[in-house]
């Protein structure tokens, strides 16, 4: 069942997997809807459910209450959106409204001119910035000025495990990286692989180093890369961490053949829910894949999740998290002025409705408006949504994922050059070195 | 001596009123002229101006110098996705030329069944790079793939996963693409040898084997060139089904130089480096193939039929 709809998944995918061609076809295609200058919005987000459908439902919303200012939306699956997102900047064809990560992404297209700076906008509209979040706004903003609309949701990163594997190993979930050592040989001594991990997406692997940054070193140390610090990724704490995810790699902490799993296929959310890997570091956002997809999983009270342990003398707060603290949408400076008036329309009185963020409630995810805590009691799951929005609020530090922060250039270097650490390839200390290079690119 | 001389002038008056007739068709290569000037040269001229820019595909191009070329040739990554690229090629050719060979000249029988099988065979040719590498990413799987669904221990392995196997996997999926697009050349070029050579060589006594190397073989040496170079030039623009399927991994083992060239170019926003590769490749392409036309000898594009 779970691996039926995951091929599936597959198959919709591999239009994506084309990339650049798919890229191009679909550029010729959006391409005259915009070119003309017309009162329609274009508006492009990511596939993949349950966010697919609930930005869907929200433009669906928007359109029907507003005659006069239509959006058309196209949704893309996430790797090859990255790219196609570039290609129509470079090519002039951008839509209306660019859905983002904010960071250094949403930082390059502001160097290139290619998103509006709002910041004057959200001066004159005081109650649209009022009613989310602050700390959603800080990977909106660079140099002082804010050029996107926070959206969706906040998603930290959490530990995931299925209580029916600890059961069987009688055995408590991890309270320190001591204790993830330990469970290692337990779990695969029965069978069942310690953690489930998509090596071959690589920003998977990341999550790990940015825990284990945070956990030995504090937050400190990742921020001296991401301020352009000559060297910085020579602390110490990022070397104790680099060795320590290798060491877990070699006691075969992760799931066999983890470097050909990927998770754009959701598999290495099926390899926990299937019971064929005990714990899983992974974004939120995954809940709710596993509750649709891993039948009585989730329904059952088989997920157990939590933040992701210290480590043993570490100085990090075993508060601080890493994730996403929003998703973010821009408008392009080449648009009309009836297409952005369209879309400062939508991000007033389309985003976040109460409607939508009671959609995104029911599929496990907390909405970036104030209040949600009011009404997660209410919904499907209050208890882990009540876990998430506890993570994310009670985070001393919430950082941003690393390859979203950086920019392009220098996180496609990060990636690759971490997969070779997870393939113990590269040592701890030629990561360093090949990391150094393009500190501040 | 004297008396040869005036027919080869003859002759090359010929030539020359030839030459005349079609220059008066000369506008008929127009279009195609047209396209090619702007499809093939432009851009081609646009990317060898790129390649000494920096540009990051959105913002304004800044004129760099060398900086491109000099950043690619002193990348340890560039003398590696060659040995790659090289790897992939040779390998794919050497796994490719036997079995379509062989398919070829089987197919070339005339038996019913044989059309039937011919149909099967070409299968994978109609199929999309994109949906291939999907299909088999999902068939490798070693949670849910195959080898774990009928539950064979051998064929779970860390297929894409273990940089030697994932090669080999490239590799094998590559020649299963291909391999029918190739027999079909084989087969087309078997039917051409004359049947007289084959009867000939069962008068003297030539076994099946003995047919194939004496006379099949030698036969098709022209088609193995025109094979192999559409083998070898096509595998340096190996993208879609590398992507799809290890896109580069694990770390950089079958990251090829136009995925290399991709990688650079529109996820690291490196549009200059980018496009000094692509010059490289252009450039390889070139090199490889008049390096197989020499090896096919002068005569290589002549009829095959006069020989017989």
């Amino acid at each position: 069942m779970a691996h039926g709809s995951m091929s599936r998944r597959n198959f919709l995918n591999l239009a994506a997997g084309a990339g650049a061609g798919v890229a191009l076809a679909s550029c010729g295609s959006s391409g005259p809807s915009q070119g003309g200058g017309g009162a329609e919005a274009s508006y492009w987000f990511l596939t993949a459910a349950p966010g697919e459908v609930i930005r869907k439902n929200a433009v669906s919303r928007f359109n029907k209450a507003n005659p006069d200012n239509q959006i058309k939306p196209t949704a893309f699956e996430n790797d090859a959106y990255k790219t196609k997102i570039r290609t129509a900047l470079g090519a002039g064809q951008a839509p209306t409204i660019i859905w983002g990560w904010g960071g250094g992404g949403l930082k390059s297209w502001v160097e290139a001119g290619q998103v509006d700076d709002l910041t004057d906008w959200f001066a004159q509209n005081a109650a649209v910035k009022d009613r989310l979040f602050p700390s959603s706004f800080g990977a909106a903003t660079v140099n002082g000025k804010i050029y996107a609309m926070p959206c969706e949701t906040v998603e930290p990163i959490v530990l995931f495990y299925d209580k029916r594997a600890f059961d069987k190993i009688g055995a408590e979930p991890p309270q320190s990286w001591g204790d993830i050592m330990d469970l290692v040989p337990k779990f695969n001594a029965k069978g069942i692989a310690p953690f489930s991990l998509a090596g071959q997406s690589r920003w998977t692997n990341m999550m790990w180093l940015e825990f284990l940054f945070d956990r030995i070193g504090g937050p400190e140390v990742f921020q001296a890369v991401f301020d352009g610090q000559k060297d910085a990724w020579s602390h110490p704490a990022a070397l104790d961490a680099l060795g320590k995810v290798q060491e877990l790699v070699r006691a075969d902490g992760f799931v066999k053949g983890f470097s050909s799993v990927v998770a754009d296929a959701n598999a290495d959310q099926a390899l926990l829910f299937t019971g064929k890997a005990a714990m899983m570091v992974h974004g939120t956002w995954t809940y709710g894949q596993m509750a649709e997809e891993g039948g009585n999983f989730v329904s059952g009270g088989n997920l157990g999740y939590m933040n992701f342990p210290p480590v043993d003398g570490g100085k990090g707060d075993p508060s601080n998290t890493v994730g996403n603290p929003a998703q973010y949408l821009a408008i392009s400076t080449k648009s009309s002025a009836e297409q952005k008036e369209t879309a400062k329309k939508f991000f007033t009185t389309g985003v976040l409705t109460d409607e939508e963020s009671a959609e995104w409630l029911d599929t496990g995810g907390v909405p970036i408006v104030k209040g949600s805590e009011s009404k997660i009691a209410s919904s499907k799951d209050p208890a882990f949504l009540k876990f998430v929005y506890d993570t994310a609020s009670n985070a001393k530090v919430f950082a941003q994922s690393w390859d979203q922060a950086l920019s392009p250039t220098a996180a496609e270097k990060l990636l690759d050059n971490i997969a070779k650490l997870f393939q113990l390839s590269i040592t701890p200390q030629q990561y360093v070195d090949n990391m150094n290079q393009v500190i501040g690119q | 001596m004297s008396g040869l001389a005036p027919p080869a002038v003859r002759v090359r008056a010929a030539t020359g009123s030839a030459g005349g007739r079609s220059g008066s068709l000369g506008w008929m290569a127009l279009p195609a002229l047209a396209i090619f000037v702007a499809f093939g040269l432009v851009p081609l001229v646009g990317v060898l101006a790129l390649s000494f820019t920096r540009w990051d595909g959105i913002g304004a191009i800044h004129p760099a110098g060398l900086d491109s070329w000099r950043t690619v040739l002193t990348d340890p990554g560039l003398p590696h996705a060659l040995w790659v690229t090289f790897l992939v090629m040779a390998l794919s050719w050497a796994f490719q030329t036997p079995m379509s060979l062989l398919i070829g000249v089987f197919l070339a029988g005339r038996q019913r069944y044989r059309e039937f099988l011919a149909v099967l065979y070409v299968i994978p040719l109609l199929l999309s790079s994109a949906a291939i590498a999907i299909t088999y990413k999902a068939l490798l799987d070693p949670n849910f793939g195959l080898g774990a669904g009928l539950g064979l221990p051998f064929l779970v392995q860390d297929w894409l996963g273990r940089s030697g196997l994932a090669l080999g996997v490239v590799v094998f999926v590559v020649s299963w693409q291909f391999i029918p697009f190739h027999a079909l050349i084989y087969q087309g070029a078997v039917r051409q040898i004359p049947v007289t050579l084959y009867e000939a060589a069962q008068i003297d006594g030539a076994g099946r084997i003995r047919q194939f190397l004496s006379i099949t073989l030698p036969q098709l040496k022209y088609t193995i060139i025109t094979s192999s170079t559409l083998m070898v030039v096509g595998s340096l623009t190996f993208f879609d089904l590398i992507f799809v399927l290890t896109e580069g991994g694990p770390g950089d083992a079958t990251r090829v130089l136009a995925l290399d060239m991709y990688k650079r170019g529109f996820q690291a926003n490196l549009m200059g480096p980018a496009s000094a590769i692509a010059v490289i490749l252009v450039l390889a392409g070139l090199a490889l193939a008049l390096l197989l036309q020499r090896l096919g000898g002068r005569d290589a594009s002549a009829s095959q039929l006069e020989g017989a």
